[in-house]
C-alpha cells in the first residue's frame, strides 16, 4: 500500500496533474467555500493559512530540533502588538506593511535568542516549563504595561490597526479584477496563501539544509551530535530563534487581518493549541502539519452541532461545546502519544524512529541512512 | 520594619505551601527523571473536592465545629488525589518509559488540560469562596500581625513533611525509593518493585498536593479551575530551586520563594518608584527560574548536574 504510494509519488505522470489540480483548488477556494457555506468560511480558510504558518514555526523548534516549547504564543504576541503598536492611532505611528513585517520577524528573533540563551544549555524539561512561564509573563506584560506609562493599552488592547496595504493596494477595500469582484476577505486569503506558500518552501529548504540535518541530529541524540562536530548550543538557539521569527510574521500578519489585539489572544491555552496541531498532524513532517492545523480549526466548528445533539440524545446541554473543545484537545494528546506518536501522517523516517520500543537510539540501527531522503 | 516582618510572614505560610506542592515535582523527577506538569492540577483537584465535601455539610446542617468540616474534607480529598494520582501515572506515563523524552512530556501536558477541563464543566468558571472555618484570631507581633490559620499552615506543612522525611529515610519503603532514584535497573536487581515503588511516589506525592490545596484555598479563600495552573508552575520553581530530585531542597526552595515573592511584592512598587505594581508578582518566580537556571542550575542543594543522558 505505501510501497504503491511511494512509487506513485515519483511518476511525473500523476505528480505534475496533481500539483496543478491543486493549485486551482487553492485559488479557487474562497469563491467555492462562499458560495457553498458562506462568507464566513472564507475567514476561516485564511486562518487556517495564518495557523499553518504559526505551526510550522513551532514545527521547526518541536520537529525537527526536538525542543518543547510551551510558550510560543509569546513570539506570535510580539509580532502582532509590534505591528499593532507601529500602526495604529494609538501612538500615531503609522509605519508601511513590508516595513513592519520583516521587523516585526526580527524582534520576535531577538526575543526568543534571550529566552533561549539562558535556558538552551539545559535539559529539555527545563526549556518546556521556562518557555511556559515566559509566555504567561509575557501576558502579564501586556495586561499591565498600561500605567502610569500607557504603551499596551492594558485589558482592551490596542484597536483601529491599520489594515495591510501593500504601496497603494489596500486589502481593505474590494476590488475587481477582470470582471470579478474580490472583497475583502479575499485579498487576505491571498495574500496569505503566498505567504504561507513561502513559508512553506523555506520550511522544506530548512529540513534538507545542513541546519537541518544538524537539527535532527541534536533530537537524536544530542551527544552523537556534538561529538560530530555540531555546536548544539549554537544550532539549537537557531531553531529557537528560527521558530520564533515565523511566530513574529503570523503574529503581525493577525494584527493586520484582524483590526485589533488584546491579550486574551495570547494565552497559555492558544500555545497548547499550536502544538496540538503540530504533534496531531505529525511532528517535523510538513504535510501532517498542515493536516493537523485543518482539522483543528474546523474541530469547534464541528463542534458546535454538539450542543443540539446533546439537546436530542439526553433532552438538555450537559456541557457546553466550547468547553468541549480543549478537552477533546487534552485527550486527543494523550491518545496520540499513547498510540500514534508519530502522529497522524508522519514522516517515513519520523515513524520508524517512534515506533520502536525503547529509546531508538540506542536500540538496533538508526535512521541516519534515512535522514538524506 | 513592620512592612518588612509582615511580608516575611506572608511569605513563610505561602512558602510552606509551596513547599508541599514542590515535593510532589521533587520526588517524581528525582525518581522518574519527569516532570510531572499534570501535579499542579492535582493540587486544583483536591482544593475543589475538599471544597465540594465542606459545602455540602454546611449546608446539612450537622453542628460540627469548622476545623472538624475542613478535616473531613482533607480526608476525601486525600484519598481522591491518590487515586487521580496513580492513574496518571498508571495511564500516561507508564506505557511511555523508555519513549523519546518529548512523549511523556507531551501527554502530561494532555492530562494537565483535560483535568483542568473536566474540572471547569464540574465545578464551573466561576470563583468557589472557600468559607471561612479555621479560627483567624490575628496576633500582634512587633507591629505585624499573625492569625491562627497562618500559624496552623506552617505547623501542618512541617509536620507533614517531617513524617516525608521519616518515610524517605527511616523505613524499607523509603530505602527502596531512594535504591530506585539512583538506579532503577540495579534496584530492580535488588528485588525492588520498581513499578510499585513509582507508583507510591506518585501517591504520595498526590496527597501532599491535596494537602496543600486545601491550604491555599483556605488561606486565599478562593478555589478554582485554573488554580493549579500557576501554583504549579511556581512550586516547580521552587523545586528547581532547591536542586530538583532533592527533598530537602524542595522545602528550602518553597520556603525561599515564598519570601521572595512576597517581599518582591511588597517592595516593588517603592522601588521603581511607583512604575511597577504588586500585580507583577507572578513574575518573581519566573525571574528566580531564570537566574536560578543560568547561575546554579543544579540548585542549591543539588550536587548532580543537570544534564542526565
Amino acid at each position: 500500500m505505501t510501497g504503491d504510494w511511494e512509487k506513485l509519488k515519483r511518476d511525473p505522470r500523476f505528480v505534475w496533474p496533481a500539483f496543478i489540480a491543486l493549485a486551482l483548488l487553492l485559488l479557487a477556494l474562497p469563491f467555492v467555500a462562499d458560495w457553498a457555506l458562506g462568507r464566513a468560511w472564507v475567514r476561516i480558510a485564511a486562518f487556517v493559512l495564518l495557523y499553518v504558518m504559526l505551526a510550522l514555526g513551532l514545527n521547526i523548534v518541536v520537529g525537527y530540533a526536538g525542543l518543547l516549547d510551551l510558550g510560543y504564543v509569546a513570539f506570535f504576541a510580539v509580532g502582532a502588538y509590534f505591528y499593532a503598536l507601529l500602526a495604529s492611532p494609538h501612538f500615531g505611528v503609522h509605519l508601511p506593511f513590508w516595513l513592519l513585517l520583516p521587523l516585526g520577524a526580527a524582534v520576535a528573533c531577538v526575543f526568543g535568542v534571550l529566552l533561549g540563551a539562558p535556558t538552551l544549555r539545559l535539559r529539555g524539561d527545563y526549556l518546556a516549563i521556562v518557555t511556559l512561564g515566559f509566555g504567561e509573563i509575557i501576558r502579564i506584560f501586556l495586561v499591565n504595561l498600561n500605567a502610569p506609562v500607557n504603551i499596551t493599552n492594558g485589558p482592551q488592547g490596542v484597536n483601529l490597526i491599520d489594515p495591510i496595504r501593500l504601496g497603494d493596494f489596500s486589502l481593505a477595500q474590494a476590488h475587481a479584477f477582470l470582471g470579478i469582484s474580490f472583497p475583502t476577505v479575499y485579498n487576505y486569503y491571498y495574500l496569505f496563501l503566498a505567504l504561507t506558500l513561502f513559508v512553506i518552501f523555506v520550511s522544506m529548504r530548512l529540513e534538507h539544509s545542513r541546519i537541518g540535518r544538524a537539527w535532527v541530529a541534536i533530537r537524536e541524540d544530542e551527544v552523537a551530535a556534538a561529538a560530530m562536530g555540531i555546536n548544539t548550543r549554537n544550532v539549537k538557539l537557531l531553531a529557537f530563534a528560527m521558530g520564533a521569527s515565523f511566530g513574529g510574521v503570523s503574529g503581525g500578519l493577525f494584527a493586520g487581518f484582524q483590526g485589533f489585539v488584546s491579550p486574551e489572544s495570547f494565552t497559555i491555552i492558544e500555545s497548547i493549541m499550536i502544538l496540538c496541531m503540530v504533534v496531531l498532524g505529525g511532528m517535523g513532517h510538513i504535510p501532517g502539519v498542515i493536516l493537523g492545523v485543518v482539522l483543528l480549526v474546523i474541530l469547534p466548528e464541528a463542534l458546535r452541532y454538539l450542543g443540539p445533539l446533546q439537546q436530542w440524545l439526553i433532552g438538555r446541554v450537559l456541557a457546553d461545546p466550547a468547553d468541549l473543545r480543549l478537552l477533546v484537545f487534552g485527550l486527543a494528546l494523550i491518545l496520540v502519544m499513547l498510540l500514534r506518536p508519530s502522529g497522524m501522517w508522519p514522516s517515513q523516517v519520523r515513524r520508524r524512529e517512534l515506533s520502536a520500543t525503547g529509546n531508538p537510539a540506542r536500540n538496533g540501527p538508526t535512521s541516519v541512512r534515512d535522514a538524506g531522503e | 520594619m513592620d512592612i518588612f516582618l509582615q511580608q516575611l510572614i506572608n511569605g513563610v505560610v505561602l512558602g510552606a505551601i509551596y513547599a508541599l506542592v514542590a515535593l510532589g515535582y521533587t520526588m517524581v523527577y528525582g525518581i522518574l527523571g519527569l516532570i510531572n506538569f499534570a501535579h499542579g492540577e492535582v493540587v486544583m483537584i483536591g482544593a475543589l473536592v475538599a471544597l465540594t465535601v465542606i459545602q455540602l455539610l454546611v449546608g446539612s446542617g450537622i453542628a460540627l465545629p469548622g476545623p472538624a468540616i475542613a478535616a473531613l474534607g482533607l480526608l476525601v480529598a486525600m484519598p481522591v488525589c491518590m487515586a487521580l494520582g496513580y492513574a496518571i501515572e498508571r495511564v500516561a506515563y507508564r506505557p511511555l518509559r523508555g519513549a523519546p523524552r518529548l512523549a511523556p512530556l507531551i501527554t502530561a501536558i494532555g492530562v494537565s488540560i483535560l483535568l483542568q477541563n473536566v474540572a471547569m464543566i464540574v465545578w464551573g468558571r466561576q470563583y468557589h469562596s472557600f468559607p471561612a472555618l479555621l479560627p483567624a484570631t490575628p496576633h500582634q507581633i512587633g507591629g505585624a500581625t499573625l492569625n491562627d490559620l497562618q500559624i496552623f499552615i506552617v505547623l501542618l506543612a512541617a509536620a507533614v513533611m517531617a513524617a516525608l522525611l521519616a518515610i524517605v529515610h527511616r523505613t524499607r519503603l523509603g530505602r527502596a525509593m531512594r535504591a530506585t532514584a539512583q538506579n532503577p535497573e540495579v534496584a530492580g536487581l535488588m528485588g525492588v518493585n520498581i513499578n510499585t515503588v513509582i507508583s507510591i511516589t506518585f501517591v504520595i506525592g498526590s496527597a501532599l498536593a491535596a494537602v496543600a490545596g486545601v491550604m491555599i484555598s483556605a488561606y486565599y479563600g478562593v478555589a478554582h479551575y485554573f488554580m493549579g495552573f500557576m501554583l504549579g508552575l511556581k512550586a516547580f520553581t521552587a523545586a528547581v530551586l532547591g536542586g530538583i530530585g532533592n527533598i530537602a531542597g524542595a522545602m528550602l526552595g518553597g520556603l525561599l520563594l515564598g519570601v521572595i515573592e512576597s517581599l518582591g511584592a511588597g517592595y516593588i512598587g517603592p522601588l521603581t518608584g511607583g512604575f511597577l505594581g504588586s500585580h507583577y508578582q507572578d513574575v518573581f518566580a519566573f525571574l528566580v527560574l531564570i537566574l536560578v537556571l543560568v547561575f546554579r542550575p543544579s540548585g542549591l542543594l543539588g550536587e548532580r548536574v543537570a544534564e542526565r543522558s
